[in-house]
């Protein structure tokens, strides 16, 4: 009985035990900053990321005898923050992850897993160089980056045409502008049996589903505001609780599905749209027939000034790094323009980089499909870069769904019911 | 020797004695077992006790951090928290519907499983391979029967519940609860079918001279034949329903509608791990515990109260 009772507590307590297994030092200092010698660094796990990732590691070693590069890519888990979070925890993270997510900056900040960039002497000016005004949404609350901004997804809607086409709608300019427009759009393409729902953005509970739904429609309602400024919330604004209405709308109208599908619905045919960011593209590859716009506005905006949520994901250097001069190198290796740039050929995901449509005119020449995306990456909004990150956001997607999905509640209601607790979460209590 | 010399030994030996017991061989088999139980349930169940009566966060080995005791707050928090409330609140839900069906299942198929019939192997088999398949395998084929477009509510029609099964906030936990119970009826089946052989055929013989019928004789010798089956049915089942987690995970999506099927292990995986706060995870892992052990007990003294 009380083994199986203890049993209970098993996930803790390993965890408890990795806590009490650290051993070594964290934080960062001059002659780590300086120092060179092998390195490890982790990538995510798909393929073409996988090709990319190996190209530059073995571009990299055949130059750098004396400073290899071992490249591997993440491991598998739940999720990358959660074994990245264990990593620092054991200590035995590598130098640099290629796939840090910037909601989890500031845990990974607090548990003193990372090094801030700025302790090296171009480090800021180096990210800003690069990446330009953007790079300012990836600051941390003491006004370090302890991340470079890499790559982004900045999201957009996706259609099927076959679909359109068969609801009768342009295919080339679907109303898709204004909420009006896409609400009647959506019932047009349902009623012709296009597809069983006109969208279908995931409508599980887990934090970061609310950056496929609101928060790309908030960013450009708002003209790129984030859910937080100044420490205070913004989506319980007059632009947030119209961004909620017509979600909910969508959901109420059965024009979105509240039952959580497993696999692709945009491929599989079940949604005549999709709101996601350009790698979905290579999956979309010979299986559907797609065009891409802007995301809908209450009032219609042109495609130059509308905003969206940027999906991105980015560099880190974490603590645990001993050669952190070498570390600091590959990562300006990796982020040049050379090396963005093969990214950008063998991914189709957006380098954050200032002025990336212009920086590579021959890819978008050969493949128009994407020069939108490129346009768009300069008008992305980042989660904000503040204390319990993912509490907020886990916050956030309650109230959202129980009032926008499952209408349990008014959603106006409960975007105000969630503004105190987010206020508190972000002031870091 | 001298005769306090000879206390001295004789006091060492008696400790010794006390150790190992009378069989030593069976301590000696014994130790490697405890050991382990000692690593890997009692020193993380203290450090999560430790944990939950502190503001701690897991930091990377030697970084600078505080963290102070505070007493109840961990546990403050966690009380005053909706989300946590409702979690209990749905495993308690959880187990009203999967613990009685489990044992009433499982009791009345093992019976049917023990007589003579036709394929019995192959049934036994049938009930057994949905416990050894994975969660994450056979998860898929309850969304291709409960989805609002699956075969259920094709069959029902018009009687079809609107919002359907997974995503209704009334339906949710008892359709996992059902699953569950189907996915775990073979491990307690074969629990009942071992009870099953040490009832003795003297006493169905003697009930069915005094005029017994089939469902008499399994009212009144097989139920009390079984009953410390029973007993470690009832508990398990307990024990491993207030542990509850891939379930509504897999099959409602992170706590299904509004978190009507999110459960405890789910709200302390979101908290302590997700969240990065272990603190307030390891509260909920404490309030558990006392919970599930509290339910034990008072079910083993009506247990043993019957019996």
């Amino acid at each position: 009985m009380k083994r199986k009772v203890t049993s209970v507590l098993l996930a803790l307590g390993l965890a408890g035990t990795a806590a009490a297994c650290g051993g070594g030092g964290g934080g960062s200092s001059d002659a780590a900053a300086q120092a060179k010698g092998p390195i490890t660094v982790w990538y995510s796990n798909n393929a073409e990321e996988v090709a990319w990732a190996k190209q530059m590691v073995a571009s990299w070693n055949s130059a750098h005898a004396d400073q290899k590069v071992t490249g591997q890519e993440i491991p598998t888990g739940k999720s990358s923050e959660e074994v990245i979070g264990a990593a620092i925890t054991a200590g035995n993270a590598p130098c640099l992850i290629f796939n840090t997510s910037p909601a989890s900056v500031s845990q990974f900040q607090k548990q003193g897993g990372l090094v801030a960039l700025d302790s090296f002497s171009d480090g800021k000016s180096y990210i800003e160089e690069r990446s330009g005004k953007v790079a300012q949404q990836y600051k941390s609350t003491d006004g370090k980056y302890y991340q470079l901004p890499w790559k982004a997804n900045p999201v957009m809607i996706f259609y099927n045409k076959k679909a359109f086409a068969k609801a009768g709608i342009d295919t080339a300019k679907p109303p898709l502008s204004t909420y009006d427009e896409f609400l009647a759009t959506s019932k047009k393409v349902v009623a012709a049996g296009g597809a069983k729902f006109a969208i279908y953005p995931a409508p599980s509970n887990e934090f970061f589903q609310s950056w496929f739904d609101f928060y790309p429609l908030f960013a450009a309602e708002t003209g790129g505001k984030q859910l937080i400024a100044d420490g205070k919330s913004q989506f319980a604004s007059e632009e947030g609780k119209k961004v909620a209405a017509f979600w909910r709308t969508l959901y109420a109208d059965k024009l979105a599905s509240q039952e959580k599908y497993n696999g692709d619905s945009f491929v599989d045919g079940k949604a005549a749209m999709a709101i996601v960011g350009p790698w979905a593209i290579a999956t979309y590859k010979g299986k559907v027939e797609w065009g891409a716009v802007p995301v809908p506005t209450s009032a219609g905006k042109p495609a130059a000034e509308t905003y969206t949520f940027s999906d991105a994901k980015n560099v880190a250097m974490y603590s645990a790094c001993k050669n952190r001069g070498t570390a600091w190198d590959v990562l300006k290796f990796a982020t040049s323009k050379e090396q963005d740039g093969k990214f950008l050929q063998a991914t189709g995901q957006m380098p954050l980089r200032d002025g990336v449509s212009t920086a590579y005119p021959e890819y978008f020449a050969k493949n128009p499909d994407y020069k939108g995306f490129a346009d768009q990456a300069a008008r992305t909004v980042e989660v904000p870069n503040v204390p319990n990150s993912i509490t907020i956001w886990q916050t956030f997607r309650d109230a959202w769904s129980k009032s926008v999905i499952f209408g349990q509640q008014d959603p106006g209601a409960a975007l105000d019911g969630a503004v105190q607790k987010v206020d508190q979460l972000a002031s870091g209590s | 020797m001298r005769p306090r010399d000879r206390a001295t030994g004789g006091g060492v030996t008696r400790v010794v004695g006390r150790v190992i017991g009378k069989q030593p061989i069976g301590t000696a088999f014994v130790t490697p077992y405890v050991v382990f139980l000692a690593a890997v349930f009692a020193y993380p169940l203290g450090f999560a006790v430790y944990m939950s009566f502190h503001d701690y966060f897991f930091a990377a080995p030697g970084a600078i951090v505080d963290r102070p005791w505070v007493g109840f707050a961990n546990y403050a928090t966690v009380l005053s928290d909706p989300a946590v409330r409702r979690s209990f609140a749905n495993v308690g839900i959880f187990l009203l519907i999967n613990v009685p069906l489990t044992v009433v299942l499982s009791l009345l198929l093992a019976w049917s499983l023990n007589a003579a019939i036709r394929w019995r192997g192959f049934f036994r088999v049938s009930y057994y391979v949905p416990y050894v398949t994975a969660s994450v395998a056979v998860v898929g084929v309850w969304l291709f029967l409960f989805n609002s477009d699956g075969l259920v509510n094709s069959v029902l029609g018009p009687l079809a519940p609107d919002p359907s099964w997974l995503v209704n906030s009334k339906l949710a936990m008892p359709t996992v609860a059902i699953y569950v119970t189907w996915k775990q009826l073979g491990f307690f089946i074969l629990l009942y079918l071992a009870a099953l052989q040490n009832v003795s055929k003297d006493l169905y013989e003697a009930a069915s001279m005094d005029g017994a019928g089939r469902w008499k004789s399994f009212r009144n010798v097989t139920v009390p034949g079984v009953r410390p089956a029973t007993t470690l049915v009832v508990l398990l089942a307990t024990v491993t329903g207030a542990n509850l987690f891939t379930e509504p995970y897999l099959l409602t999506g992170g706590g299904g509608p509004d978190g009507a099927s999110a459960s405890p292990v789910l709200i302390m995986y979101q908290r302590g791990i997700e969240q990065g706060n272990p603190d307030v995870g390891s509260a909920i892992g404490v309030l558990l515990v006392i919970g599930v052990l509290i339910l034990a007990l008072v079910q083993r003294r009506l247990l043993d109260r019957e019996s």
